[in-house]
């Protein structure tokens, strides 16, 4: 067990994306879009690659838009498939993630030569190279990992949307019809809220990976959602677990050396599991005293 | 076009055991996926081949070696673990299928990230050939890989086709099929099993990640063309097969480029095909047939028009007031009177229109419909007079003949509708 300065950086700069995501991933399951969120964090794939192309680094804002931009993009699908074409909505979702990721693959693979990018970082990034990857100034000043800056100006757009338009995502989340009564405009909530996860997507995906993204959009909030029925709770409930399972995860990674993004997935699946198992139906009839489960009630 | 050549006339035998296994893995994958996407479970596919990623590790890791036996074992294990861990929190917990199925997939596949990592750092030279298995290399596959992933596939397809009956009772209407005496249960089972062999032997060509498509596109798409579930299936094996050999074409060509990523481009793209320009169901077709009926409706309300105008004693009407009787629909207005005079249904004298002998009987017909219909909805249903109106309006376009005739008889052939107004027959004096 070691704690030193690098592991420090790790573990906050995991922390500060796995809250990011937890954040949008509590609304993003209260309307039952998790597997949009999926769907969204596999088709931003082709806007980073032409971002990177165009701007010739990772740094650049151009991967940032193309990768805002095809997260609507495919918003915009799904629901064209939906309602124009009328293909179920299950597989609305599998044919536009499908084919815009295929198409970032290709991508890679054609821009190979020219882009600094290979399917494995796409996949499953690597945190551990974090504390190298340094942000220096033109002066040759030393500013510390670059991800860190990233993941916390992430964290703040994303507090910033979340306190800004609680109302709106609240209200939108729960009964989109009454939302339009009081006029509130659901459908600009419902693409800003996609392209905030679009844009956390392409600013967490160097350090965990596009695929494991969607893991701490997921997960944390359905934990969360097995303990408690009120929102404000559900929040707080999800950020604490993104921060424990990145510290648990971390010296998980180092024990075993491992993938850490991959590692703190991993932990958050048993706390999910775990949870779930504890809050089951079953199990509470079983041996639960708090509360029994409705079907019990009524032949009680 | 050499290249071309060389593979399409398969005189390399190695490509013939790609070819072949390519076809059967895309038809017994689509196969399965037809009856998954009818079932509206077409996601749990997607989740089945992310968590099948730890198992293969976990196989390869026993094995030391990329033996297919092992493989295909550890990711069955895993397959099955994930499909019963979705269904046991469906039924356990109160959260919504999608973030089920989202949250198994993603820890699945964290989990064999893991696994992955720790193999990397091990050093097995054998390991390279591991990362097929998250992107698919068609190419890779060997003659004795072919009787493993190969055999399989045929088992698919034929315990698909010996128990049709079966499985389409579970996924049309499982309710029944438990009411007739069928284990249901034991199909959904038996199904599921079906469903994650196809997912373990498709990975080979597609690769983990976009196997979903492989499961639902060729369905979706051919979806689109036929409503007989035999033709459904036969149609969606035929697109996935095509696109296969397409792409592994590709990856014949350019030598480093995966397999999968092609395959899932020219399905989308058939699928693309399918949902804009195949008939009756296509965006196209339903948006040209809406126009048509569009254009009907309204050349039948000027019809209408024309024909009120005679019983207020008017002989026909200037143009002005028939564009005036339609706001905003001038260009329509201009575009039916156009057509009905040419089918001599009305003439026009300078600005002034008149029905023709023709035209008469026409609207006479249009307005005995719609006019029958107010007092049917009256008489059989009670309702109101002042309520009928509407219901006739969208009616009258659509009422065949042989309704007419069984509306006449059933009304006794009546001479005044709701309204007082005439119900008026072709020998009536206009």
């Amino acid at each position: 067990m070691s704690f030193d300065q690098n592991a420090f950086l790790i573990i906050i700069t995991a922390a500060m994306i796995a809250i990011s995501c937890g954040l949008l991933g509590v609304f993003m399951m209260l309307r039952k879009m998790s597997m949009t969120g999926d769907a969204i964090s596999h088709a931003v794939l082709p806007g980073i690659v032409i971002g990177f192309f165009v701007s010739g680094s990772q740094r650049g804002l151009e991967v940032i838009i193309g990768a805002g931009i095809l997260g609507i993009l495919a918003t915009l699908m799904i629901d064209w498939l939906r309602r124009k074409a009328r293909v179920q909505l299950d597989a609305s979702i599998g044919i536009t993630f499908t084919l815009l990721f295929a198409i970032g693959i290709i991508l890679i693979n054609l821009l190979a030569y020219k882009v600094d990018l290979d399917q494995e970082c796409v996949l499953y990034g690597e945190i551990a190279y974090l504390p190298i990857d340094l942000w220096l100034t033109k002066s040759g000043l030393n500013m510390g990992p670059r991800i860190l800056y990233l993941s916390l100006l992430n964290l703040i757009l994303v507090t910033a949307f979340i306190i800004l338009f609680f109302k709106e995502l609240k209200v939108t989340s729960f009964d989109e019809n009454f939302s339009k009564v009081i006029g509130i405009p659901a459908g600009l909530i419902n693409l800003s809220l996609m392209s905030m996860v679009s844009y956390t997507t392409v600013s967490s995906f160097e350090a965990v990976g596009a695929i494991l993204v969607v893991a701490l959009l997921v997960v944390p909030p359905a934990t969360a959602f097995l303990w408690t029925r009120k929102l404000k709770l559900l929040i707080q409930l999800t950020i604490v677990l993104g921060i424990g399972i990145s510290i648990v995860g971390y010296y998980l990674a180092y024990l075993f050396d491992s993938s850490i993004a991959g590692m703190i997935v991993s932990v958050a699946g048993i706390a999910f599991l775990a949870s779930a198992l504890f809050k089951s139906k079953s199990f509470l009839s079983r041996f639960g005293t708090s509360r029994q489960p409705e079907s019990l009630k009524k032949i009680v | 076009m050499e290249d071309f050549l060389y593979f399409f006339t398969f005189q390399d035998p190695s490509i013939v055991f790609v070819v072949i296994g390519i076809i059967l893995l895309g038809v017994g994958s689509a196969y399965v996926g037809t009856y998954s996407f009818l079932d509206k479970k077409a996601l749990l596919g997607d989740a089945i081949s992310h968590a099948i990623l730890p198992g293969i590790c976990l196989g390869f890791m026993l094995a030391g070696e990329k033996n297919p036996l092992f493989i295909v074992s550890g990711a069955f294990i895993s397959g099955a673990l994930a499909t019963f861990l979705s269904s046991w929190l469906n039924k356990n917990t109160r959260l919504s299928e999608d973030a089920i199925i989202a949250s198994i997939l993603s820890i699945f596949f964290g989990f064999g990230i893991v696994l992955l990592t720790i193999i990397q750092k091990s050093g097995n030279p054998e390991m390279a050939g591991l990362n097929q298995f998250i992107f698919g290399n068609a190419i890779a596959i060997q003659e004795s890989d072919l009787y493993i992933y190969g055999g399989l596939a045929v088992f698919i397809i034929l315990c698909l086709t010996i128990f049709q009956k079966e499985f389409s009772l579970l996924v049309f209407n499982p309710d029944y099929g438990r009411a007739i005496g069928f284990p249901m249960g034991m199909i959904r089972v038996i199904f599921n099993i079906l469903m994650i062999l196809s997912v373990v032997i498709g990975i080979q060509a597609i690769g983990v990640v976009l196997m979903a498509a492989l499961l639902i596109t060729p369905g979706a798409a051919a979806r689109f063309w036929t409503d007989r579930l035999g033709v459904l299936v036969i149609l969606a094996g035929v697109f996935s097969a095509v696109s296969g050999v397409l792409g592994t074409y590709i990856s014949f060509v350019i030598p480093q480029m995966p397999t999968g990523p092609w395959v899932v481009v020219f399905l989308s793209i058939l699928a693309l095909i399918s949902f804009l320009f195949a008939p009756k169901k296509g965006v196209l077709s339903r948006y040209i047939s809406r126009r048509i009926y569009l254009k009907k409706t309204h050349r039948d309300h000027l019809l209408k028009l024309l024909y009120k105008g005679i019983e207020a004693d008017k002989s026909g009407l200037p143009i002005e007031e028939i564009y005036e009787a339609f706001p905003f629909q001038k260009k329509q207005s201009e575009q039916s009177i156009k057509n009905l005079a040419k089918d001599n249904f009305i003439t026009q004298n300078q600005s002034f229109i008149e029905l023709s002998i023709s035209g008469k009987s026409e609207a006479k017909r249009i307005v005995r419909l719609h006019r029958l219909w107010e007092l049917y909805l009256n008489e059989y249903m009670n309702i109101a007079p002042d309520h009928v109106h509407d219901t006739a309006e969208k009616l009258e376009h659509i009422l065949t003949p042989e309704m007419e005739e069984l509306l006449e008889s059933r009304l006794n052939f009546p001479k005044l509708d709701p309204h007082q107004e005439n119900i008026p027959r072709d020998h009536d004096e206009l």
